[in-house]
């Protein structure tokens, strides 16, 4: 018989083992998978996880990891705040969309004054269109004890036919007739996020860094973060100590719309250049898993975020060399969430094997 | 714009038609959730249902074993949230998340080679007599036996949460686990049954999506209906009748909202559009949700 | 020599790390009230789990009226005749009466049925219960009422009560002994388990005590001294606190009128609170659980905001501010609940003293945590207070009860209050352990600080109050001195057995 006992303090080798053991069994069931669909599961494992780096083709792929990696930090950073204090954001992707409608109208606005100080308004505009779209959910929680996972979720569709109607209508571009989108951001310099094209560097890879040093900061060494932690651990402990639970659903709230609305704004003003109909690429939802199996930890996120990029420039590979389907790809980066899952219980538990009987 | 060109009563048996995808899907999850576990997969739940249903109907040529086949489909992957809940004791928010990006993974992947096929029309039972009744008869008897058959289980989990005593264990472990397993009872097990009735039933709600109304199969077509029926679960109160309602005043929502677009009201698609959802946000403000179950979402480890 | 009713032999259960039962054996006859007595953590609640079916034991035997007895599970105990009420109670509190009931029987008849029963068997036992009610908004005596009616449904052959007076009254607790003895003259055995000593030779006409899971002798209560019974329990003479006599001081808390809604649907409303508190007493407050303990204390910690001038220290009106700013004042509070409330149980100690003691102990820069200063604030606490753990760096959770209620008590007494509010400062604490905290709260007065002592134990409020008070209904009695009040005068300030009353019944 198999029984859990549960650990009086987390296992320390578990709780960096159980990631890495996660991805080996996604690895070996991914390979299964590939298998299954009349892949050869060797060359499509090793497309997906290790060409991307190490393939002759690797200088094109390298920038590119850079570009998917940095608005999954961005977003997952801001996600791992709540996630922490039992405030839960699932909406991300609805604040990176309205942080990228925002951040282009601003910069369409001037289109084509040329200015300083275009881009850094962009930024603004960007984030706070992001925070106010995760300010409803938060404000409804905390003025009505509305669920904000539903509503933050329902915003998300919202946001998409907000963005469907904006690509169609006012921020269209007025020289291009008949094409559902807006004016191309990267070809307008005041108002790019591309520091460098080739090398896959903008201002979100050096914001995502930015948010990796703040969070770890945060969290590790002030009390803002110990009342986070605290607050998603043992709420009642943390109202004795004196946390105010309204005021820190919506900072938590803040933070992570903030951080989405920036990814989006970068998206954007750079990678994508253009608000379009299929402008969202699922960044917001993604990094909730890349949040997860960073354990919602900074330093983590940001090699679950670099993990998860090579799936997806992984998976472009093996889609357009193997003919691998897209949806096989999604579904790895389900399984790998499960596996996370399941071997969380490792980090808390003990697995005891019991052959004793009652005499 | 033309209103004329809108049928009141076509309008209110459209509406039984719209709401029964996330009816099914609701009094599933309702079920879970009483018993003191939170599935937040059920949109994953609901396209694997649509996935396999379509599947199933097409390579069995019969809709009833395509709707056997989605509620199997939906209860195998709610079985894996099950396991990983309940066994493994996984934290049911980020397991529920999990579901539904799977779910969407594989069923896209399934349904792969069955874009673009048309399902089989499934015949109108229309009741006798009933049906005959001016305004009531189009309205409430002339329908497919898939919204017969979502109302049925709404009154059979009413009976059975009320009046029966497996479903009063049901609701003593979602209410207090500690107690009911002090009691004797198997905490998991009961559970664990659950999880999987609320699966087939969104896998019942899934299949009555992509074969009736669409009726097709195309990716992402559940468009957060899943979603919708978590909302209406916490609208209800966790009571079966007032799921009815919450199911037939969103679908009276959608409904309209085609009407308008297709009566040409001078509001852009993407505005209406957003209606159902921003109304499902405007309930759950409005509604002060009654208490929920005392052990939901709590994790369950019998020690000592 | 007739069988006995239930024959234990050898019991043995081991946790890891921990021998919960080693070698118990002993008989209870049919037609007795046997007593297990023993401290918190002898392993008492691992044995009668045991007979009940709850714990498989790994060695030993048991046997019902001389048949094996090897329950798989309670329905199997139940089944046999075993029934059992539980300490902390096994109710569902958004169903009524009758649902609870029906959850406890093997074959429960229809629910209609199951309210004439009720009825029957609140009659025949004096224990009038309403079926219809929602239990959630029963007083604790009722709801023990309730586990006691579905256990006694089943026409139980041992009834087993795991402490059942801790949340009584005295009058209650008389009107208890009555149905037990009448229980005991219909032939029902019970095994009562207990630490409360003068009960037991008051009720019981056997006794067991275990002590680290062993049985460590039996004795006939009624020709056995409470003090015999004690040092067979703790093993050792106990150390009793001293009582040093105190100059009275200055008024340093006022409530006028304190009111404040209930936080939570079964949670109780504080009513119409007065009362002043001077530097060098120590406040004594009774009461049966859910009487508005736990909302007094949050009124006072700053949990629970009310109208500035209701709380008032040091003639300054605090009703409106915050833990901390309360803190930085002088007010400082332990809660009841330890575990998730007073500390974090996966937080390591070092974090929880950085839980209240980041304003005085000034833990923090700028928002920076010290953590340096607090590691060495929490090793403080622990050696001062003799917490026995490896070090500051372990969680909370790890430690047992008595010794994290020494941390989260020394935590307060270390930061040096003017006024110090404790809830339950020895609930599940062993004696030792029990006999220092309230040692350092009789210091702590002796220091000129003023303490609230919120407690159901009333030897313990006797033991060090100054005055004496009762919550009931969310109202506070006037305080009277400690010194001279009797049994009877204080059940009455307790509300006496006022939700005994038939008045619910017919409803």
């Amino acid at each position: 018989m198999i029984r859990l006992e549960k650990r009086t303090a987390p296992s320390r080798f578990w709780t960096y083992a159980a990631p890495l053991l996660a991805v080996v069994l996604t690895m070996v069931c991914g390979a299964l998978l590939f298998a299954a669909l009349g892949n050869d599961p060797f060359v499509t494992i090793r497309t997906i996880f290790w060409d991307p780096l190490f393939s002759e083709f690797s200088w094109y792929y390298r920038p590119q990891l850079l570009i998917k990696a940095a608005p999954l930090v961005l977003i997952a950073i801001g996600l791992s705040f709540g996630f922490r204090a039992g405030v839960w954001n699932i909406g991300a992707e609805g604040q990176y969309i309205l942080g990228a409608i925002c951040g282009a109208a601003v910069g369409l606005a001037f289109y084509p004054t040329e200015s300083v100080f275009i881009f850094p308004l962009m930024i603004v505009a960007g984030a706070l269109g992001g925070w106010a779209w995760a300010m409803i959910p938060g404000f409804l929680r905390v003025r009505f004890g509305t669920n904000e996972i539903l509503v933050s979720l329902m915003l998300v569709y919202v946001a998409q036919n907000l963005l469907a109607s904006m690509a169609l209508g006012a921020l269209r571009n007025p020289d291009a007739s008949g094409f559902p989108g807006s004016r191309n951001l990267a070809r307008y310099p005041s108002a790019t996020s591309w520091i460098n094209e080739g090398a896959g560097l903008h201002w979100g890879v050096v914001f995502a860094f930015i948010a990796v040093i703040f969070a770890y900061i945060t969290l590790s060494r002030h009390i803002f973060g110990f009342h986070v932690r605290l607050s998603g651990q043992s709420p009642r402990a943390a109202r004795f100590a004196g946390v105010n639970p309204g005021l820190l659903v919506l900072i938590c709230m803040g933070i992570s719309g903030a951080l989405a609305g920036l990814a989006g704004l970068f998206e954007v003003a750079g990678p994508s250049g253009l608000i379009s109909i299929d402008f969202n690429a699922g960044y917001g939802f993604t990094a909730i898993i890349v949040a997860f199996l960073g354990r919602l930890h900074p330093v983590g996120i940001l090699l679950a975020a670099g993990l998860m990029a090579l799936t997806y420039i992984g998976g472009e590979i093996a889609q357009s060399n193997l003919r691998l389907p897209a949806a096989a790809i999604q579904l790895l980066q389900g399984m790998l969430l499960f596996f996370l899952l399941a071997v969380d219980v490792l980090t808390h538990y003990r697995v005891r094997f019991t052959s004793r009987r009652v005499v | 714009m033309d209103l004329s060109a809108i049928n009141p009563i076509l309008l209110l048996a459209s509406l039984m038609v719209a709401a029964t995808p996330i009816l099914l899907a609701a009094i599933g999850e309702l079920v879970v959730e009483r018993a003191g576990v939170l599935n937040l997969g059920v949109e994953g739940m609901m396209i694997t249902g649509a996935v396999c249903g379509f599947i199933a109907t097409i390579t069995l040529g019969s809709s009833v074993l395509g709707f056997a086949g989605a509620a199997l489909g939906g209860a195998l992957l709610a079985l894996v949230f099950g396991i990983l809940t309940q066994v493994l004791l996984s934290n049911q928010v980020a397991t529920g998340l999990a579901l539904t990006l799977f779910g969407l993974g594989l069923a896209a992947l399934l349904g792969q080679g069955y874009i673009g096929i048309k399902a089989p029309v499934i015949p109108k039972w229309p009741v006798p007599v009933l049906s005959d009744i001016p305004v009531i008869g189009p309205i409430l008897f002339n329908h497919d036996p898939v919204v017969y058959l979502g109302i049925l289980i709404v009154a059979a989990v009413w009976f059975f949460l009320s009046f029966t005593r497996a479903g009063l264990i049901l609701r003593a472990v979602g209410e207090n686990h500690d107690a009911a397993h002090a009691l004797g009872y198997h905490v998991i097990r009961v559970r664990l049954l659950a999880i999987m009735f609320g699966g087939a039933c969104a896998g019942l709600g899934g299949a009555y999506l992509s074969l009736v109304r669409v009726p097709q199969w195309t990716e992402g077509l559940t468009a957060g209906a899943g979603w919708i029926a978590l909302a209406i679960v916490v609208f209800a109160s966790w009571r079966p009748w007032r799921l009815l309602l919450g199911a037939y005043l969103f679908g009276g929502v959608t409904v309209l909202q085609l009407n308008l677009q297709a009566a040409g009201l001078a509001v852009p698609v993407a505005y209406l559009s957003m209606a159902p959802y921003l109304a499902t946000i405007l309930v759950l403000v409005m509604m002060r949700a009654g208490r929920a179950p005392g052990s939901l979402a709590q994790p369950f480890h019998a020690s000592r | 020599m007739t069988t006995p009713l239930l024959r234990l032999s050898g019991l043995t259960k081991a946790y890891p790390g921990v021998v919960a039962n080693q070698d118990v054996s002993f008989d209870v006859q049919a037609g007795e009230i046997h007593a297990l007595l023993g401290e918190n953590g002898a392993g008492k609640s691992t044995l009668v789990k045991t007979i009940y079916g709850l714990v498989k034991p790994d060695a030993g035997q048991m046997a019902l009226q001389g048949a094996p007895f090897v329950p798989a599970e309670p329905r199997a105990a139940r089944a046999a005749g075993v029934a059992m009420v539980f300490q902390h109670f096994s109710l569902f509190d958004a169903m009524n009466v009758a649902e609870n009931i029906a959850l406890g029987m093997e074959n429960p008849p229809p629910q209609r049925e199951i309210a004439a029963r009720v009825r029957q068997v609140s009659d025949q036992y004096g224990l009038p219960l309403d079926p219809s009610r929602i239990v959630g908004e029963l007083s604790a005596g009722e709801r023990q009422r309730v586990e006691i009616v579905r256990c006694l449904l089943q026409d139980p052959k041992l009834l087993i009560m795991d402490e059942p007076t801790s949340v009584l009254t005295p009058q209650e607790v008389a009107i208890l002994f009555e149905t037990l003895r009448r229980l005991r003259a219909a032939g029902t055995a019970i095994l009562y388990i207990s630490h409360k000593l003068e009960e037991i030779r008051a009720l019981c006409d056997a006794a067991t005590v275990l002590r680290l899971g062993r049985v460590v002798g039996t004795c006939d209560p009624r020709a056995t001294s409470a003090r015999e019974m004690a040092e067979l329990m703790v093993g050792s003479s106990l150390h009793v606190p001293h009582k040093a006599a105190r100059p009275e001081g200055d008024v340093i808390l006022t409530l006028q009128g304190l009111s404040a809604k209930a936080p939570h649907r079964f949670g109780t409303a504080l009513r119409e609170i007065d009362l002043t508190v001077r530097r060098g007493e120590i406040l004594g407050i009774g009461g049966v659980a859910g009487n508005g303990q736990d909302e007094l204390v949050a009124a006072l910690s700053g949990e629970i905001r009310t109208a500035r001038d209701m709380v008032q220290f040091d003639g300054q009106g605090i009703g409106h501010l915050a833990p901390n700013a309360r803190r930085h004042l002088g007010l400082l509070a332990a809660p009841e609940e330890r575990m998730g409330h007073a500390a974090a149980p996966d937080m390591s100690l070092t974090e929880n003293a950085l839980l209240t003691a980041a304003v005085r102990q000034h833990l923090t820069a700028r928002g920076f945590v010290r953590w340096g200063k607090a590691r060495a604030f929490a090793g403080s606490v622990i050696a001062a207070f003799d917490v026995r753990t490896p070090g500051a760096g372990n969680t909370a959770r790890s430690l047992s009860g008595g010794n994290l209620q020494k941390f989260v008590i020394g935590r307060e007494i270390m930061q040096a209050p003017a006024l110090l509010v404790v809830n339950q400062p020895t609930w599940g604490v062993d004696a030792s352990a029990a006999a220092a905290i309230r040692q350092a709260l009789l210091d702590l007065a002796a220091k000129g600080a003023a303490v609230i002592c919120i407690s159901q134990d009333l030897d313990e409020l006797m033991e060090i109050s100054d005055r004496f008070a009762a919550l009931n209904g969310g109202r506070l009695s006037d305080p009277r001195p400690a010194q001279g009040l009797n049994v009877e005068q204080i059940g009455l300030m307790l509300g006496g057995a006022h939700d005994m009353e038939v008045a619910h019944v017919d409803a």
